[in-house]
């Protein structure tokens, strides 16, 4: 058994520890709790189809309330797209 | 390059696809989806169609070239949509113009998505989030259908014909 197998087995221990006790942390699904702050969403769910007109609350939370971080996704495909095309240039040929 | 069935049930399923896609972007602002997840959709259509007839002859009909003055296209006109937010300060003096201000929601100058809705049936509301979904469909159409050619073209296998 080499070293590499070694160390991959040491970080699946370590990485299956985490993943299976933050599993027990989780929390329940549709359960109100306090710590979600939920007075932004219940503002979100009364004033979005006044304030942005659009029927879609996600869409209104997407491209309205949260539009620079939509921005910020799409220089995220645009970087990833000229990095493509950058790196596979020369094998195009 | 695959068998003639593949290409045959690509060619019935690429209008449908397409068709679909688009939907979910233009009603982005109603029902579930928008720009993203449309895109996503008419994207893999292409790449359906990219798996079926080949990188070889996909590229020789779409040039990548165009790809990305579409996807730039996209991304121009999102941020002009946003930076149009801003000049209302200086056309208008209005105290209310941002980054990414929703100019064509309640007023009566541009007749376009001004009404706010009160239901599914009305397309013509939200103001500009209709011309965002537009924009970012368009740039994530291009972007990934760019993606998946570029990679499939250089990773073609050296002994596929060049027909």
């Amino acid at each position: 058994m080499s070293s590499r197998n070694i160390v991959g087995a040491v970080f699946f221990v370590i990485i299956a520890v985490f993943l299976f006790f933050s599993a027990l942390l989780i929390h329940p699904f549709g359960e109100f709790n306090e710590d979600n702050n939920p007075e932004m969403d219940q503002y979100i769910i009364d004033n979005a189809q006044n304030q942005t007109g659009a029927d879609n609350s996600v869409t209104s939370v997407v491209f309205d309330y949260r539009g620079f971080d939509t921005l910020g996704e799409a220089t995220v495909l645009f970087t990833a797209v000229a990095g493509v095309i950058l790196l596979f240039r020369r094998l195009k040929k | 390059m695959m068998s003639r069935i593949v290409k045959t049930i690509s060619n019935i399923a690429f209008p449908i696809v397409t068709i679909y896609g688009l939907y979910v972007i233009a009603h982005g602002h109603l029902t579930p989806g928008g720009g993203f997840q449309g895109g996503a959709v008419v994207a893999s259509g292409c790449a359906m169609v990219l798996v079926a007839y080949g990188s070889v002859w996909t590229m020789r009909k779409v040039k990548e070239k165009h790809l990305s003055i579409l996807e730039s296209l996209g991304a121009i006109g999102f941020i002009g949509l946003g930076f149009i937010g801003i000049l209302l300060v200086f056309f208008y003096s209005s105290s209310d113009g941002n980054f990414f201000q929703n100019f064509l929601l309640k007023q009566d100058v541009i007749p376009i998505f001004n009404e706010i809705g009160k239901g599914l049936s009305n397309i013509n509301t939200a103001g500009v989030l209709p011309l965002m979904n537009f924009a970012v469909g368009l740039k994530v159409i291009a972007g990934l259908f760019v993606i998946v050619l570029v990679m499939a073209y250089a990773t073609r296998l050296k002994g596929e014909k060049q027909k």
